[in-house]
């Protein structure tokens, strides 16, 4: 079973209902997927090891500028703008070339496809880097980092989820917000742990991810982290459009500064093991 | 003109409560951008009163005509993204390249554009403000980010402001980037937690790769001591200031209830703090 934890707002808690509900999970195998490549954070609560990474790359367009008449064909193709092409004039003594802007490009290939010299080859280009290895509790970790200045993280997202194992549990820790690396790291759970927090800001951006989830057709449940602040409105909301709470993780000093240590809070509190597991029944019963 | 971007790497550090109460603090003399518009908050607090709206296309999906479609799969092998199968495209995998456009030999794809979200320019009692909302599970943030920071340099300019306060998105991707080049100076708000740490080195690196000067910081500074005192060493041996510390008070969670800016809301510590990190930097 494949379960995503999402949230449109940052900093609600994913990544602490991520971990907390994989080390919960005694007699299963568990394998935690971190796909906030942006800013991953799940292996800095899980000490890991047997660790291997490796590059991820992506398709890019080579040039190969002796053959290149700078017709600009490619350049016209292109949707994203990552070719800009001088044309020659002998005359006026101007020499063509053509440039490519690597983090504007989407690897379609189309260029290669429109040049009409065979002047452009497939190449390949490294974006970040996958780890791997065992964490606490026997869980295996994966995740994703995406190098500084790269503006498109769907490709490392879905290179990440190329590593999902076929069998037991399979838990997703998303990126903040709604756009495509959101829909790249949820797409085809099984279900998706929405987490937010009682405040208009939480109101506001789990609505939006609500929608993302009723869009693409995932059933979806409700954690509420810091209850206790805030207000009502999320609860109002939530009994409203009939969304199951399935856990409330009150706001307590003491979780908030394990969190600070990089501590899963469960390790120190085993009562809340139990909690979790139930989490976890209610959603495989959604399941069945 | 001088441009602020507030940023963190880390979402939920306390960005948008920070940037409400400098609108609040600058009297009416900025123009506001919300640059998070994947999830746009800064208006809960601003309660603005809509001026002008305006759709923004930001990508293209391919569509393809089923009464010209023969079905022969050329299209499906060309696509780099998975994005057709049985001679359907899924919409949400489609990037709009337009190789299937291209290959199609009996020309049934064509690209369209997508309405992708909405721009809009909105009166609040601080000042004017540019903002958006991204159409769900859109791509394009980065377009739309760059729209609104158009959209605020425009007002800038009409109303004779010399100052625009964006409130950007968690993370150092595509929206990150665009809220960022050419600003004058980002304050990265981190909390002190190991996470917080670990992403505000990436997205300090990503100021120090668009050549941006950086600031720091720390919220809740007194959840954990020695982490914050690590954030400080961190500061300083990268030779980036760190132009506060802000306390843990329930009070920042109130106000926003309450709709306002901590330091509209009532005398604190917390409000204290960000009237001198605006003394710093505004």
């Amino acid at each position: 079973m494949m379960i995503s934890v999402a949230s449109g707002k940052g900093g609600t808690g994913k990544t602490t209902v991520a971990v907390n509900l994989a080390l919960s999970l005694e007699n299963e195998r568990v394998q935690l997927l971190d796909c906030d490549v942006e800013e991953p954070n799940a292996h800095i609560f899980l000490s890991l090891t047997e660790k291997e990474v490796n590059p991820v790359y992506t398709t890019v367009p080579i040039f190969d500028k002796l053959k290149c008449n700078f017709c600009g064909e490619c350049s016209r193709f292109c949707q994203f703008n990552a070719i800009f092409v001088i044309g020659e004039n002998p005359e006026k003594g101007v020499k063509g070339d053509v440039i490519h802007f690597p983090e504007l490009c989407h690897g379609c290939m189309g260029c290669m496809l429109v040049c009409p010299n065979d002047a452009i080859n497939e190449g390949q280009r490294i974006i970040g880097e996958i780890a791997k290895g065992k964490g606490d509790n026997g869980i295996d970790l994966v995740y994703g980092t995406l190098n500084i200045g790269e503006a498109m993280a769907v490709p490392l997202v879905r290179a990440v989820k190329r590593e999902i194992r076929d069998e037991g549990t399979v838990i997703i820790d998303s990126p903040p917000g709604t756009s495509c690396p959101v829909i790249a790291s949820v797409k085809d759970s099984d279900y998706c742990i929405l987490v937010t927090e009682p405040t208009p800001f939480g109101l506001y951006d789990l609505k939006i991810a609500v929608e993302v989830l009723r869009k693409l057709e995932i059933p979806f449940g409700v954690v509420i982290n810091r209850s206790g602040i805030g207000d009502s409105g999320v609860y109002d909301y939530c009994k409203e459009e009939a969304i199951e709470i399935l856990l409330e993780i009150p706001y307590m000093r003491e979780i908030a500064v394990d969190y600070s240590h990089g501590m899963p809070f469960v390790t120190q509190r085993s009562e809340w093991r139990s909690r979790f597991l139930d989490l976890f029944k209610k959603i495989t019963e959604v399941d069945k | 003109m001088k441009q602020i971007a507030i940023l963190s790497g880390k979402g939920g550090t306390g960005k948008t409560s920070i940037t409400a109460s400098f609108a609040a603090l600058a009297k009416g003399e900025c123009v506001l951008a919300d640059c998070d518009v994947d999830a746009p908050d800064l208006h809960l607090i601003l309660e603005p009163e809509l001026k002008e709206k305006m759709e923004f296309t930001g990508s293209k999906t391919a569509h393809i005509d089923p009464d010209k479609c023969i079905c022969c799969g050329t299209c499906e092998e060309a696509c780099r993204f998975d994005a057709i199968n049985d001679c359907e495209v899924d919409p949400i995998m489609c990037e709009g390249c337009g190789v299937c456009v291209y290959v199609c030999p009996e020309d049934a794809v064509t690209l369209e554009d997508n309405l992708s979200g909405y721009a809009f320019i909105s009166d609040t009692r601080f000042g004017t403000l540019s903002h958006a909302e991204l159409n769900i599970a859109e791509e394009a943030s980065g377009k739309l980010v760059t729209l609104v920071r158009n959209n605020a340099l425009e007002i800038a300019e009409q109303e004779g402001k010399e100052l625009i306060i964006i409130d950007g998105s968690p993370g150092i991707g595509c929206p990150v980037i665009a809220s960022l080049t050419g600003v004058d100076l980002v304050l990265i708000i981190t909390e002190p937690t190991v996470s917080g740490l670990h992403d505000l080195e990436r997205v300090l690196d990503l100021a120090r790769h668009f050549n941006v000067e950086a600031r720091v910081c720390i919220n809740k500074y007194d959840i954990n001591y020695e982490m914050t005192a690590e954030i400080l060493r961190f500061c300083e041996a990268r030779g980036v200031d760190l132009v506060g510390k802000i306390p843990f008070d329930p009070v920042v969670t109130e106000s926003i209830v309450e709709a306002m800016a901590v330091v509209e809301f009532k005398d604190s510590e917390v409000s204290d703090e960000i009237k001198r990190i605006w003394e710093q930097i505004g």
